[in-house]
C-alpha cells in the first residue's frame, strides 16, 4: 500500500535535517503504529506524505500503490486515497461542516473521474455515518470545528475520513486531548473502517490508545529514523520502560 | 498652495457651471442653504485629513470622467422578490419601468413632488440630518448633494410595510453624472427593508437620510457592482431613536473608486445601530474607502461596524471608523472590525480605527487587522482533496461570512452569497 524507502526530509527554511533516511512498507490492510519521543520526526512523517509546504525531500521516495506521492500537490494525493486525521484539526469560521465534506467528497470523486454525490445521497450517507460517531445534525450545519471540543474535533476527523473512504490513513496523535470515553468512540469510528483494502498508520505518544486500535505492527522512531520494529508488544515495553531502553540498545 | 486657496479654487471650478435645480419654497431653501454650507467648507482635496487615503478629485471636477456601461451576465439581483421597484435610469427616475409606488404601510413620492409641497414632513429630514451629520467632521460632497440633487424619493413608513423597495440603477450614458437624495421617515413602530442594486452611473452621488422613530425597523441591503470604471460618493445619515433598530449592509463589486460614509446618531436610549460590508476588488485600479461615524448620544444603546475587504492584485482598500461615546451615554456597547484579505503581496488595506468616549460605564472595542489566506487552513482543505482555487475561495468565503452574518434576511444573505461565489469564480 505505502511504500517509504530511504526518506530524508529537511525544514525548508532552515538548513535542519527532521528526517534522516526513513524506510517503511505497510501492507494493505494493515495497522502500524509509530511511536517515539517528542522531536523525533513522527509528525513531521505525515505532514510530508501529505504534502505540507515548508519541507524539502532531499533524498528517497515514497509511493501510495506504487503511484509517487512526493510529485503530487495535496488534493492529488487526496484524490489518490491518502487521508491525514490531523492532530490539531483546523477552525474554518463561516463554512458549514456540511459544506466542507460535500466539496471534499465531490472534489476527490470529480478528481477521480467519478460523478458527483446527490444532495440527497450525500444527506443519506453523512446521517449514517456520523450517528456512529455521536455526532449530530447541530455539529453538521455548525462552521467546520469552530466551538467544537478536543473530543468533537477529533471526530469530526474521523468523519471525514469515513466520508472520503481513503485506501491509506494517517491518524496524527489522534489520542492527544481526548478523555477515555471520546478515545473510545474515535477508535471504535477507526476500528469500523478497518478492511482488507485500506491500511493504517498511527501516529501516538502512548499505548493507550493501541489498545483500542490494535496494531499489526510497532515502529519506534527517533532521530529521524526508525531504530526498532516489532509486534504489539513493542508499545507495552515502551508503555512500561519508557524510550530510554530501547535507544540504549540501538546505539 | 495653502489648503484653503486649493479648496477655495476646487469649488469655484466645480461651480462654475452649475445652477441649483428650482422648485417650490422648502427646497429651494434647503438646497441654497446646502450651497451656502458648500461655499463656506469648500469642496474636499487629498490633502484634507479626511481624505486622506483617497483621493476625492474624480469626484469634485466639473465633468464627470466617462465609464464604460457594463454588461452583466447575471440575472438582476433581487428578482425573486416580492418589492417595489423603483427604478433610476443614469439617476433619473423611470416611471415606465418601475412598479406602482405603492406598498401597504408606505407613502412613496418622487422628490420634486414633495419639495412642491408647502408643507411636507420631508422638510423635517431633507438636508437637515445630512447638516448634523457635518460635525464635528466636515462633509463637503454631502452638501453638495443636497444643493444639486436632480432626483430621488420620499418614503415615509407608516406601518409594517408589506414588502421591501428596491431601488434599481441602470447605467445607460457613458458619461452620464448622478446626483440622488433620498429620504426615509420610518415612523413609532413601522418597519421596512430597503434594497439597493444594479450600477447607477459613469459618476454618482448618492446620499439618503434616514429617520427611524421610536421603536421603528430600517433594514438596508445594499449591492454596488460590478461595473468597475464608475466614481461613486454616497453617503447616508441616519438619525437613531428610542428602542429602533438600524441595519445596514453593502457589498461592493469591483470600481476605480467608491467611498461610502454612513453617519449615524443613536439619539434615543435602548437602540441597536449596525453597519456592515464587504468589498472585493480586483487590481491595481480597485479603490475602495469605507467612512463610518456613528455617535453614541443615549443609553444602553448597541452599534456594531463590521467590515471586510477583499483584495487581490494590488488593489486598494480603506477604512475609516470612529465610534464617538458622548457624556452621559452609559451602558453603551459598541463594537467594530475592520479586516482586510490581502490575496497578494502588492494589496494594501489602510485603516484608521477611532473610539472617542465621554462616558465612564462603557464597553467599546475596536479592532483592525490585514493577512493573507491561512496556510495551514488551506492545506488542511487540500487534504481533503478540494483544490488550491477551490480552497481559496472557500476560505475567502469563510472571511466574510462574519459581515455577511449582519444580513438579518436569510434568503438575501444566500443571494448575496452566490454573488460572492460567482465573483470568485470570475477572478481565481
Amino acid at each position: 500500500m505505502l511504500e517509504i524507502k530511504g526518506l530524508k526530509v529537511k525544514l525548508e527554511e532552515e538548513d535542519k535535517q527532521i528526517l534522516k533516511g526513513v524506510d517503511l512498507t505497510i501492507e494493505p490492510g494493515t495497522v502500524h503504529a509509530i511511536m517515539g519521543p517528542n522531536g523525533s520526526g513522527k509528525s513531521t512523517l505525515s505532514y510530508v506524505l501529505s504534502g505540507k509546504d515548508g519541507y524539502e525531500v532531499t533524498d528517497g521516495s515514497a509511493a501510495l500503490e506504487g503511484e509517487d506521492l512526493l510529485d503530487m500537490e495535496p488534493e492529488e494525493r487526496a484524490a489518490a486515497g491518502l487521508f491525514l486525521a490531523f492532530q490539531y484539526p483546523v477552525e474554518i469560521p463561516g463554512v458549514g461542516n456540511m459544506t466542507f465534506l460535500r466539496t471534499a467528497v465531490n472534489a476527490q470523486r470529480k478528481a477521480r473521474g467519478q460523478e458527483e454525490l446527490s444532495a440527497g445521497d450525500f444527506l443519506k450517507e453523512v446521517r449514517e455515518k456520523a450517528k456512529s460517531l455521536k455526532i449530530d445534525a447541530e455539529m453538521l450545519k455548525r462552521p467546520v470545528n469552530v466551538g467544537f471540543s478536543g473530543g468533537e474535533k477529533k471526530r469530526n476527523e474521523i468523519l471525514q475520513m469515513a466520508m472520503l473512504e481513503p485506501k491509506m490513513c494517517i491518524l496524527d496523535e489522534t489520542d492527544s486531548g481526548l478523555d477515555v470515553d471520546a478515545m473510545k468512540l474515535v477508535s471504535e469510528g477507526v476500528n469500523a473502517l478497518r478492511s482488507e483494502g485500506r491500511s493504517f498508520l498511527v501516529i501516538t505518544h502512548y499505548q493507550r490508545l493501541l489498545d483500542h486500535i490494535k496494531p499489526d505492527v510497532v515502529h519506534i522512531m527517533a532521530d529521524g529514523r526508525i531504530i526498532k520494529s516489532g509486534g504489539p508488544e513493542l508499545a507495552l515495553e515502551v508503555e512500561n520502560n519508557g524510550y530510554a531502553d530501547i535507544l540504549a540498545e540501538v546505539a | 498652495m495653502a489648503l484653503a486657496q486649493l479648496k477655495m479654487d476646487t469649488t469655484a471650478a466645480r461651480l462654475a457651471d452649475v445652477e441649483i435645480p428650482q422648485g417650490a419654497a422648502w427646497g429651494n431653501a434647503a438646497r441654497a442653504d446646502a450651497m451656502a454650507r458648500v461655499r463656506q467648507m469648500g469642496l474636499s482635496t487629498k490633502r484634507d485629513e479626511y481624505w486622506k487615503y483617497t483621493d476625492p478629485a474624480s469626484l469634485t471636477v466639473a465633468d464627470a470622467p466617462a465609464a464604460a456601461v457594463f454588461q452583466s451576465d447575471e440575472a438582476p439581483l433581487f428578482d425573486a422578490v416580492d418589492r417595489v421597484k423603483i427604478v433610476f435610469v443614469d439617476g433619473v427616475f423611470d416611471a415606465d419601468a418601475s412598479d406602482d409606488l405603492s406598498a401597504e404601510g408606505v407613502e412613496i413620492e418622487r422628490l420634486a413632488d414633495a419639495m412642491a409641497t408647502d408643507i411636507h414632513w420631508a422638510k423635517d429630514i431633507y438636508g437637515v440630518l445630512e447638516k448634523r451629520g457635518q460635525i464635528p467632521v466636515e462633509r463637503p460632497l454631502a452638501a453638495l448633494n443636497t444643493a444639486l440633487a436632480t432626483d430621488g424619493v420620499v418614503i415615509r413608513v407608516t406601518g409594517k410595510a408589506s414588502k421591501p423597495i428596491n431601488f434599481v440603477y441602470l447605467h445607460r450614458d457613458e458619461t452620464s453624472d448622478a446626483i440622488l437624495h433620498n429620504v426615509v421617515k420610518v415612523e413609532a413602530g413601522a418597519s421596512l427593508t430597503l434594497l439597493e442594486s444594479g450600477p447607477a452611473a459613469a459618476r454618482f452621488s448618492k446620499l439618503l437620510e434616514v429617520d427611524v422613530a421610536d421603536g421603528g425597523i430600517f433594514n438596508h441591503v445594499r449591492v454596488q457592482g460590478r461595473d468597475h470604471e464608475r466614481r461613486a460618493i454616497t453617503h447616508c445619515f441616519a438619525r437613531i431613536a428610542a428602542e429602533s433598530t438600524f441595519k445596514s449592509f453593502t457589498l461592493t463589486f469591483n470600481g476605480v473608486l467608491t467611498r461610502n460614509e454612513c453617519i449615524l446618531e443613536i439619539v434615543g436610549d435602548d437602540a441597536v445601530a449596525h453597519v456592515a460590508g464587504a468589498c472585493l476588488g480586483d487590481g491595481r485600479d480597485f479603490h475602495h474607502d469605507d467612512t463610518v461615524f456613528v455617535t453614541h448620544d443615549a443609553v444602553n444603546c448597541e452599534s456594531r461596524q463590521v467590515f471586510k475587504k477583499v483584495l487581490r492584485n494590488g488593489a486598494t482598500g480603506v477604512f475609516q471608523g470612529k465610534i464617538l461615546v458622548k457624556e452621559g451615554a452609559q451602558k453603551t456597547d459598541g463594537y467594530q472590525i475592520s479586516q482586510s484579505l490581502l490575496l497578494d503581496d502588492d494589496s494594501q488595506f489602510l485603516a484608521k480605527p477611532e473610539l472617542e468616549i465621554y462616558a465612564d460605564d462603557v464597553a467599546c472595542s475596536h479592532g483592525s487587522t490585514s493577512g493573507a489566506i491561512d496556510e495551514t487552513a488551506l492545506f488542511y482543505l487540500r487534504s481533503r482533496g478540494v483544490p488550491m482555487i477551490e480552497a481559496r475561495n472557500l476560505l475567502t468565503l469563510s472571511f466574510i461570512a462574519e459581515a455577511l452574518d449582519e444580513i438579518e434576511d436569510t434568503d438575501l444573505a444566500d443571494e448575496l452569497r452566490d454573488r460572492l461565489e460567482g465573483w470568485l469564480s470570475r477572478h481565481s
